[in-house]
């Protein structure tokens, strides 16, 4: 398969582009934030989602979805990104779907069908600590009566505060195993931090948590393999979302530099900034052609998948990051101005490369990939 | 069984029954390498044997069409001689800049008749060509450049000087870029062909900072110039010059802008040695080979994709520039570290053990990357004109 969007894909990303940058327009993002937002999503844009088929784009169509793949989830991540968007589509479509449509099972067919039809929003309980260590998991899920008792405490749980049910990696006798965790379980507290790109990531506390039997997700200890799935597939999706947020940034400045005029000049004649702004178009086309490649071997089933998640993570998180400070210093003062959108650029590129492992972790995992 | 895959069959058969084992192992220095030309002398009977077959097949340009001197294969099955060539590890039967420069050149810009006198000589490696362009005076400002041809009727008079011409000592003729009108900067210069052998032609290899010297200084005094050897139009040179140099950053970026596109950090940790945690026994160096490694996974995608656009027409035009630059710029970095991992060892010049300083060699070269074939701050001022199309680019 070539590595472009081919005919099918460009028709999804003209639809998708013009539909968010029209009714989630950084603007959007401002207007929840200034009003102290407590969902961290607006509903009705949710709605709006749903009425586009996208939550159940990745949710197989025995369920209710549309059966499409990770290039194509990648299309409306990098208009999500582009437009800093609050949405719960990374963490609920993308990531649950993918643990989900890879365990099958009850709770494939609970949940999927509630995705696709938007009514289910989905938390990924991974995280303990302020870094990702997925291997370092000490949340605990013992056998209790005809289910299990979870112990343990989970962190940096996007929208966990209002999820429907929290994917929640815990430790068993004999390894991982993912549980779907309710909303109004006993013993589940949600405490909802605004971060500075004002999402809402929860701390949550599992204290003496009962669920039956049928809450685990695929099979008891096996859930290492079903983890793996939702972290190749949040990563992959979090490097999309960031080339947009990159590209979002650099387009901005690039524009900038053709308007803004000092020593009687654009400041985009000297050779300072265009040597830079270049450099940054180069980064920015590679990271976007490593998330593409990523996508293209997590929907072909490839075995090449996981080294490149983690490449695609670790490029498109250097080369987002390089945007958006590129894009403040270009900018000048007016950079530091909250009135600015740039900024707003730089904060949710921080809160996405922290995601699912920052640039440093999966850098780590490229070097134990090849055996150093 | 599709058409393709039949020509996969009989490619296959055919490579078994002429590509000689020796023909097969890795090139291990220059006169590996099968340049052709006149004073060619062929390191063993298996290197003339295997491109006299290609020869005959119209292998050494598959893709050219036949009359002169190529198989005129499509671009599928182009690509599937390559593939097969690669799987046994054949190695090219003939490099030459004929081939990738001039070539092109002439089968865009050159008559019928042209084309058919040059091309076949390349095809069969009968004559080596080098290339004139750069001046002591006109490196990344090529078109400043001075060398004059003066109008004498039926023929021009050369003077001037050229330099880094790759191999001119040893090439039998020269595409030249000529001045030709001092009145038009960019449309005051010839494409000119002549013989190295012609009166006037003298040639001076330069020592680089590697030990070897791959370029020459080549200087014209008086040379004469018959009227008819030129490509395209006269004064229209430029246009030639132009679309080579786009030609050469393509074929950079669709092949080893990012030299050996393969983990270094799992290479080193061999050598190297690791830790009780079964890391490479250095952190830092690992962290920095990683970071690399990271980089250059993420261009060999980028290389993927750029081909995948370029030949379906997708591509921006100037995209070319992006990936030599990119590519380049690691291809340094790689060698940096391919030093810092070897240690003394590395350093070594001349020994045994160290393949006659093959590593200290390779990493000065790759300095030229980002140098020669336009440099990094030449290939992103075109990214900040063409591409982001910044004022006053």
């Amino acid at each position: 398969m070539p590595l472009y969007h081919n005919d099918d894909q460009t028709m999804l990303k003209d639809s998708v582009a013009p539909f968010v940058a029209e009714q989630a327009p950084v603007s959007h993002l401002r207007k929840l934030r200034d009003t102290a937002d407590a969902t961290g999503f607006s509903r009705d844009l949710w709605a709006q989602f749903t009425e586009m088929g996208l939550p159940g784009m990745l949710v197989p169509e025995a369920h209710g979805g549309l059966g499409m793949g990770h290039m194509e989830a990648g299309i409306v991540l990098e208009e999500i990104g582009r437009n800093l968007t609050p949405s719960p589509f990374l963490s609920t479509s993308v990531g649950a779907v993918a643990a989900l449509a890879k365990a099958g099972g009850t709770q494939a067919g609970r949940w999927l069908p509630a995705i696709a039809s938007g009514e289910a929003i989905i938390a990924l309980a991974i995280d303990e600590g302020a870094k990702h260590r997925p291997d370092r998991i000490a949340t605990t899920a013992t056998r209790a009566g005809n289910g299990f008792r979870l112990e343990g405490k989970k962190c940096f749980v996007l929208h966990g505060h209002v999820a429907d049910m929290s994917i929640v990696a815990a430790k068993t006798d004999g390894g991982i195993t993912l549980f779907a965790v309710p909303k109004d379980a006993k013993g589940v507290t949600a405490d909802p931090r605004r971060l500075v790109d004002s999402s809402l990531a929860s701390h949550v506390t599992l204290d003496g948590v009962e669920v039956d039997a049928d809450a685990v997700i695929g099979e008891v200890d096996a859930g290492g393999e079903i983890l793996d799935a939702l972290l190749a597939a949040t990563r992959t999706g979090a490097a999309a979302e960031m080339v947009g947020v990159g590209q979002g940034a650099m387009d901005m400045t690039v524009t900038y530099l053709k308007e803004r005029k000092q020593f009687g000049k654009l400041i985009g004649e000297f050779q300072g900034l265009q040597h830079r702004a270049a450099h940054l178009y180069g980064e920015m086309e590679v990271a976007r052609a490593t998330v593409m490649k990523a996508q293209q071997l997590l929907d072909e089933g490839s075995e090449g998948a996981k080294l490149m998640v983690s490449v695609a993570k670790a490029k498109a998180g250097r080369a987002a990051n390089l945007a958006v400070r590129e894009g403040v210093q270009m900018h000048g003062g007016i950079g530091m101005t909250d009135e600015y959108d740039i900024g707003l650029y730089m904060k949710r590129d921080r809160a996405l490369a922290e995601f699912m492992g920052d640039v440093h972790y999966h850098i780590d995992q490229v070097a134990r990939m090849n055996g150093y | 069984m599709s058409e393709l895959d039949a020509f996969r069959t009989e490619v296959r058969e055919w490579l078994e029954a002429n590509c000689p084992p020796e023909m097969r192992e890795p090139i291990r220095d220059e006169d590996d390498v099968c340049w052709g030309g006149r004073n060619f002398k062929f390191k063993n009977d298996a290197q003339k044997a295997w491109l006299e077959a290609c020869v005959a097949k119209g292998y050494t340009v598959p893709d050219w069409p036949k009359p002169y001197g190529g198989a005129g294969l499509t671009p599928e099955q182009t690509k599937i001689l390559k593939q097969e060539m690669k799987r046994i590890k054949a190695r090219s039967p003939l490099d030459s800049f004929g081939i990738w420069m001039l070539g092109p050149a002439l089968l865009k810009f050159g008559t019928e008749e042209q084309k058919v006198h040059y091309l076949n000589p390349i095809a069969r490696g009968e004559i080596r060509w080098c290339q004139g362009y750069s001046e002591p005076g006109s490196g990344s400002d090529l078109v400043s450049l001075q060398t004059f041809g003066e109008d004498k009727g039926d023929h021009w008079v050369v003077n001037g000087s050229k330099i880094w011409t790759s191999y001119a000592d040893k090439a039998d003729w020269i595409f030249c870029l000529v001045r030709t009108d001092k009145t038009n900067k960019y449309q005051g210069i010839t494409f000119m062909l002549f013989d190295m052998e012609s009166p006037g032609v003298t040639t001076k290899p330069i020592l680089l900072i590697s030990g070897n010297s791959p370029f020459c200084e080549t200087f014209f005094d008086d040379v004469k110039v018959p009227k008819d050897q030129f490509v395209g139009e006269i004064n229209r040179g430029w246009d030639v010059a132009k679309y080579l140099l786009g030609h050469e950053r393509e074929m950079i970026s669709g092949g080893g802008a990012g030299g050996d596109m393969v983990s270094i950090g799992g290479a080193f940790a061999k050598a190297f040695g690791k830790n009780e945690a079964g890391e490479l026994d250095d952190p830092i160096l690992r962290a920095e080979m990683a970071a690399f490694d990271t980089d250059v996974f993420a261009y060999r995608a980028m290389g993927e994709r750029f081909m995948d656009m370029w030949k379906t027409g997708r591509a921006h035009p100037a995209s070319s520039n992006m990936m030599k630059y990119v590519g380049t710029e690691l291809n340094k970095r790689r060698h940096e570290l391919v030093m810092s991992g070897g240690g003394s060892d590395a350093l070594e010049w001349d020994s045994e053990e160290s393949k006659g300083g093959a590593r200290a060699r390779s990493w000065l070269r790759t300095k030229a990357n980002s140098i020669e074939g336009g440099t990094s701050e030449v290939m992103l001022n075109v990214i900040a004109k063409r591409i982001l199309d910044l004022p006053g680019a």
